[in-house]
């Protein structure tokens, strides 16, 4: 049996290993993620002053729509998937993902999308029609050029690769569990992100469909949006929001996982009411599908809906808030090591009740009328993406990592990192709140002295340059610590979950023997069995192969043909999905 | 697959009723679309002026036939009958060439008559959902002959049966699909 090439960049082409995988999505993720930061820096430049003139008008909204677009789509879910991709199967005791071929794939559509988005900098045509994608702005008549196009298609090229890799991780967790490790004692992380993948094969149709009216009003001339032929914008926000609320909770559940983890890891105590924890996750997966409504108060929809979407939006606050009290308690009474990861937790915890308490204010339409659109949003959601997601995501690396590397990051460093990016994020998104009331709209590139804004967006802006020196660090540090860390050995933290069983970076295959587990806390409960016996025969890895690269070139190909107008790219960019699909198919591939 | 699987279901037909779940959502956005713009059109043709339904009748009793084929492919296979599994195998896929058959010619009819994608919110509703509908099956189509090839090549046998249902599970759910769309498109006018 032939082993994988283990290095050169055929080895990572073919890879199907979930933690080269792991690895791939990492750094891209991470890639984009400066990317995006570095759009914010120029966004936040721009608006250090009243009438600013770094950018003019077109550049800036081009800026802000691949901001949002990147940071959602191409930084945080993909780190998200770097991090289900390293540790999930680490956590539950399985030797790869159930189907490690569809796994490559969807990194290399991620990839390729990512890529054929940004390509429109190229031409000078970036979406700039907002991350929401509104309607009649980004329909042909008021988006005539290819920059609405390049984002339609990016988005429908990163959807496949969402689903896939939610079919993929839905079936690992749920089939590839190792024995003894029954549902109610999977890791919280792994629980996250079970329901993180069944909202994203639900959400992600919706969009699908709204994304392909919209390349038909503006490719083909069909009516979808357009209020002369009798169609509807609201349509195009109903199914926006509909796909883009769960969208929220596709992004924080897997950092309130990471959270669960590195908390009681910490305190030297099991999470405060697993049970209670996990339902509440489910719980908000369930809810997070009957508010979107809550991003629509301003269009009208009348009292009943008004209110119902009102109610559902107060409601969902209450499992979120029960995990937030879950989590203090894990840390009341606890032996606390503020570790980098523990302090990004812990600054996630206080982070995410500010952006959840001006959530809330905004379920009650009267107050939200007052506030859609303005800055106050813009804070309320980068203190739930930014001081919820981002921070949490930092804390997983700071825990992970070492697993990953062998190496642990410089606590010096990060500390380093860790206050100035909080000190930081609040300069930057606590004056929004009061530079949104006192009536400043979103997405405008320049604002007037007169407002008297001025000031306070400076410090905003001072505050935006703190983060980024912050996340100076962040890279700094893991660039170094990859020759020169500590060794972490395979449990530096004293960590209760399997993955912390294996040496740091896990072999090939993960586990020599699978483990037979117990308990909720494998590590924290079993005596130091006996150590494994050694397994009979080497352990089988799967070969890598090329035809899910293949495949997913395909995707890109056709995709052209809309920007390009050549339709036999079309033709072009099929054969080479189905060839790749019929070799990956019928070749042989033993898991 | 030789492993066993903590919930004892094959993993590639739980990650097919996943697919199954997703789809819905997907079909669901576009019969939603379809009847949230019905009667909001501002020029005809309507689609009561215009929706055959004897004609789309012979076409569903043909798409729900090939199901029954599908289920004595699928029995046929398992029990290593591969001579009658090779014949219900492409009475499928005929079954299912016949029903686009009926689209093109719907299609045709339709676009003489002055109903196109551009025309009105039904035509663009309309064919946009059947539209994707007839791709589901002409995706199970060759799905249907690359098992055939299989079959007369003599690779598909008892052991692997479970690819020809999954292969039924998809087209009995594209088969679902059309009697919910028969129904609420056609019937329900």
């Amino acid at each position: 049996m032939s082993n994988p090439p283990s290095t050169g960049l055929r080895s990572w082409l073919t890879t199907t290993d979930h933690k080269r995988i792991g690895t791939l999505y990492f750094w891209t993720a991470f890639a984009f993620f400066l990317i995006g930061g570095l759009e914010a820096l120029i966004i936040r430049a721009q608006l250090a002053q009243p009438d600013g003139s770094l950018v003019s008008a077109d550049t800036y909204n081009q800026l802000f729509t691949m901001h949002g677009t990147t940071m959602v789509f191409l930084a945080l879910m993909p780190m998200t998937a770097a991090f289900f991709n390293w540790i999930v199967p680490l956590q539950i005791g399985a030797r790869d993902v159930v189907f490690p071929r569809l796994n490559a794939f969807s990194y290399w559509v991620f990839l390729l999308g990512g890529l054929f988005m940004n390509a429109s900098f190229l031409i000078g045509a970036a979406p700039d029609g907002g991350w929401f994608g509104y309607v009649n702005l980004t329909g042909p008549q008021y988006s005539p050029g290819l920059n609405i196009d390049f984002w339609v298609l990016g988005l429908q090229i990163l959807g496949v690769a969402s689903l896939a890799a939610g079919f993929n991780f839905i079936v690992t967790i749920l089939n590839l569990r190792a024995p003894g490790l029954t549902m109610m004692r999977l890791p919280v992380f792994s629980w996250m992100t079970l329901v993180t993948q069944f909202l994203v094969i639900t959400a992600f149709p919706v969009i699908t469909v709204a994304l392909v009216f919209l390349l038909f009003d503006r490719t083909f001339g069909t009516n979808f949006y357009v209020p002369a032929a009798g169609g509807d914008p609201v349509l195009w926000q109903h199914l926006f929001w509909i796909f883009g609320h769960p969208e929220v909770y596709i992004l924080i559940l897997p950092a309130m996982g990471i959270v669960s983890e590195v908390l009681p890891t910490f305190s030297r105590k099991p999470l405060f009411g697993y049970t209670v924890v996990v339902y509440s996750g489910v719980l908000i997966g369930f809810m997070g599908w009957g508010v979107w409504s809550h991003h629509m108060f301003s269009v009208g929809l009348g009292p009943i809906a008004d209110s119902f979407f009102a109610a559902a939006t107060m409601l969902i606050a209450i499992p979120t808030g029960v995990k937030i009290f879950n989590w203090i308690a894990t840390l009341w009474g606890g032996q606390i090591r503020f570790t980098t990861a523990m302090k990004f937790a812990v600054g996630f915890i206080a982070m995410f009740i500010i952006g959840g308490l001006s959530g809330v204010s905004h379920a009650s339409p009267p107050s939200d009328l007052q506030q859609t659109d303005t800055y106050y949003v813009v804070a309320h959601f980068h203190y739930v993406l930014f001081g919820g997601t981002v921070l949490g995501l930092f804390a997983g690396m700071y825990y992970w990592i070492p697993k990953m590397t062998g190496r642990l990051l410089s606590e010096r460093l990060g500390s380093w990192h860790f206050w100035l990016t909080f000190i930081g994020m609040n300069l930057t998104f606590f004056p929004m709140h009061f530079i949104g009331l006192l009536g400043m709209p979103r997405r405008i590139y320049t604002y007037a002295p007169e407002l008297g804004l001025g000031t306070m967006n400076l410090v905003s802006t001072i505050g935006a340059f703190v983060i980024g020196l912050g996340t100076l660090a962040l890279v700094i540090n893991v660039l170094w610590s990859r020759r020169h860390g500590e060794p972490a050995g395979p449990d530096p933290w004293g960590g209760a979950t399997l993955e912390w069983s294996i040496p740091s970076p896990p072999p090939p295959h993960n586990f020599d023997v699978i483990p037979t587990v117990t308990s909720r806390l494998p590590r924290w409960t079993t005596e130091h069995p006996a150590a494994p016996s050694a397994p009979g025969s080497a352990v089988h890895v799967p070969p890598g192969s090329w035809w899910p690269l293949v495949a997913a070139a395909g995707l890109p190909i056709m995709a052209s043909a809309v920007v390009t107008k050549l339709l036999a790219l079309v033709f072009l960019g099929a054969a080479v999905l189905v060839f790749g699909i019929y070799r990956w198919a019928y070749e042989p591939f033993e898991v | 697959m030789t492993h066993a699987t903590s919930m004892g279901l094959d993993s590639r037909k739980l990650a097919f009723w996943t697919f199954i779940g997703s789809e819905c959502l997907l079909f669901g956005s576009l019969i939603s679309t379809y009847l949230v713009y019905k009667g909001q059109s501002v020029v005809g043709p309507y689609p009561h002026e215009i929706l055959n339904i004897p004609v789309t009748s012979l076409s569903t009793f043909d798409l729900l036939a090939s199901s029954l084929w599908m289920v004595l492919a699928l029995a046929a296979v398992q029990r290593g009958d591969m001579k009658w599994a090779k014949i219900w195998l492409l009475g499928v896929a005929i079954g299912g060439l016949i029903f686009l058959g009926f689209q093109v010619y719907e299609f045709t009819s339709f676009v003489h008559e002055g109903l196109t994608l551009q025309r009105n919110l039904f035509g663009a509703s309309f064919f946009l959902l059947t539209g994707t509908h007839g791709a589901h099956v002409a995706v199970g189509v060759i799905w249907m002959l690359t098992l055939w090839v299989q079959a007369l090549r003599g690779r598909l046998g008892p052991q692997n049966a479970i690819t020809v249902e999954i292969a039924g599970l998809y087209w009995h759910f594209v088969d679902v699909v059309w009697i919910i769309i028969f129904t609420l498109v056609y019937l329900l006018q």
